[in-house]
């Protein structure tokens, strides 16, 4: 299909003389370069940044050639198309950078069209991503750029850009904030502080996987208070609740950092045991848990005496630990110390 | 609503009346004490208007004051400033760009509903800005944030809404009088790290 153009095309040869000044009001940031290379005119901006003493120079005195930029006496010798600059080759319509001697860090980017009678080029440059850094460098504004480049609004955008990253950032942040709390508060039996059922079942799976893996060995203890019952229908249950919030406090005293204490139940509690541990290290660990477990609590004038029965089991007793098992075992453990009379701890040798 | 529009009348109403008016109106309005609108997610219409109204009952004010006033209240935001003086180099070439502001505002926040702004150039200064939304009360709005830019640009203007009934398009007259009457605020195209370490677009100083 042929196009038809609605408009008489222009004639080849036709020329648009204008002066250097019209140029620069266009084209803020044009260098008129001659066939040796020296600099004839360049645009007000690129003035501002460079000074106006560079007319006359080598361009390459005040610009580093980059990217599409070769040396006439290189390997690629002489391209008939190129346009020569002094030393350097450039191909018209191309691609070109230039970086700047005075700050290297910025670089120019533009093309190049061959001037009259093949004598230099008239190159068209622009910031780039170097926008910023260069207003920023050389204190420009809105006058600075031609009224059809989207300098301004590249800047604008990246000021929005940056307000907007900084808000989703708060944003990221007080959500994170919420949903550590949610969980903290979802794992966590208010009375006691220590973790709740969830927790616990959550931790004990994830200690059974590292087991079964060679991983860790752990110990499961499980803990019914003994006289708990009494001292609730005797003094109520704010003194109950008293009591539960320092067995609470006692059981994080005495277990490590990576263990996991939960309350399961009223007056039930879960330990799992994680890291290096031994029959003998168990079984004090117990008996101090029981003796202070046994302390009179005082409350509103009464005493409070309570005690515990413990039972453990060892995940390194079973060949493959199951949680169903472990946990029925450390329940016939406890009631086995139960029926010896209570305030006892029996480990599953 | 855009949650930007309920921080900002919130910043707005905490800044210039304290923290106990906004308490209060916040309480009125259904919320809860605590509670603080994220900038960057939606919100029911109705909670915006209940705000507005308990603000209305607590403060005695006309609802186009307040909103001028929070118009006032946006372009003295150092951020929010910035963003507008890149409409132009003086009042005139911001005034030349206001049509703009709708699409530069769906450049930063492609949800943020603003409104329509056809700017008719009258003789000797004069304009007729013609804001096109559902809300009206963008039209106070967009009046406070006109003057307060006046004032940002050293210029000289007379800036007034146009009273059409209610079912019109709002419209404010713009009489531009002197494009640089005082010396205006500073504008550096590229921020220096101090202007833009606080990065929020509504942070109450």
């Amino acid at each position: 299909m042929t196009v038809v153009s609605m408009v008489a095309p222009l004639c080849p040869a036709e020329c648009i003389g204008m002066s250097v000044e019209a140029i620069g009001k266009l084209m803020p940031m044009f260098l008129l370069v001659a066939g040796d290379g020296r600099i004839v005119a360049s645009g007000p901006t690129l003035a501002k940044i460079v000074g106006q003493d560079i007319v006359g120079r080598p361009f390459d005195e005040t610009f580093e050639p980059r990217r599409g930029w070769w040396s006439t006496t290189g390997d690629r010798g002489l391209d008939p198309d190129a346009i020569c600059l002094g030393g350097w080759q450039i191909m018209p319509g191309r691609r070109i950078h230039l970086s700047l001697r005075q700050h290297p860090d910025i670089i120019l980017r533009g093309s190049a069209i061959s001037r009259e009678h093949n004598d230099g080029a008239l190159i068209n440059l622009t910031f780039g991503v170097h926008l910023a850094q260069a207003a920023r460098d050389f204190a420009l504004t809105d006058d600075d750029f031609a009224p059809s480049d989207l300098a301004m609004e590249l800047l604008y955008l990246q000021e929005a850009k940056e307000l907007v990253m900084g808000e989703l950032r708060a944003l990221n942040h007080r959500l994170e904030q919420a949903r550590v709390q949610a969980i903290g508060e979802a794992m966590t039996d208010p009375l006691t502080g220590l973790a709740n059922r969830r927790a616990f079942d959550m931790a004990f799976e994830h200690a059974l996987e590292r087991s079964r893996v060679g991983g860790e060995p752990f110990a499961l203890a499980h803990l019914d208070l003994d006289l708990f019952k009494a001292v609730n229908d005797s003094l109520g249950h704010a003194a109950g609740d008293r009591v539960l919030a320092i067995v609470g406090h006692i059981l994080r005293e005495e277990t490590r950092k990576g263990d996991v204490v939960a309350r399961v139940g009223g007056d039930e509690f879960i330990m799992l045991l994680r890291g290096p541990l031994d029959y003998d290290g168990i079984s004090q660990m117990g008996e101090r848990i029981i003796a202070r477990l046994e302390e009179p609590v005082p409350f509103e004038g009464q005493v409070c005496r309570i005690s515990g029965s413990i039972g453990v089991v060892l995940s390194v007793n079973y060949l493959c630990p199951d949680a169903q098992v472990m946990l029925a075992d450390a329940d016939a453990a406890l009631y086995n110390s139960k029926r010896k009379g209570r305030a006892r701890c029996t480990i599953v040798a | 609503m855009h949650g930007l529009v309920n921080k900002s009348i919130q910043c707005f109403l905490r800044y210039t009346y304290g923290e106990a008016l906004w308490t209060r109106v916040a309480v009125r309005a259904g919320m809860r004490k605590d509670d603080t609108f994220e900038p960057l997610l939606h919100y029911e219409d109705a909670l915006t208007e209940a705000i507005v109204v308990a603000a209305l009952g607590e403060l005695g004010r006309s609802r186009d004051v307040l909103f001028e006033d929070l118009g006032t209240f946006l372009a003295s935001r150092e951020a929010l400033r910035r963003l507008l003086r890149f409409g132009g180099g003086d009042y005139l070439d911001f005034l030349l760009s206001l049509e703009e502001l709708p699409g530069r505002g769906r450049l930063t926040l492609p949800d943020l509903d603003l409104p329509g702004l056809a700017l008719h150039e009258g003789r000797g200064g004069h304009f007729l800005l013609l804001v096109e939304s559902d809300i009206r009360d963008w039209t106070p709005v967009i009046t406070g944030l006109l003057r307060a830019m006046a004032d940002d640009y050293g210029a000289l203007v007379l800036i007034e809404m146009v009273d059409d009934g209610p079912d019109e398009r709002g419209k404010i007259s713009i009489s531009l009088l002197e494009a640089r009457y005082a010396t205006g605020r500073s504008f550096d195209l590229a921020a220096t790290p101090v202007i833009r370490s606080p990065l929020t677009l509504m942070r109450v100083e």
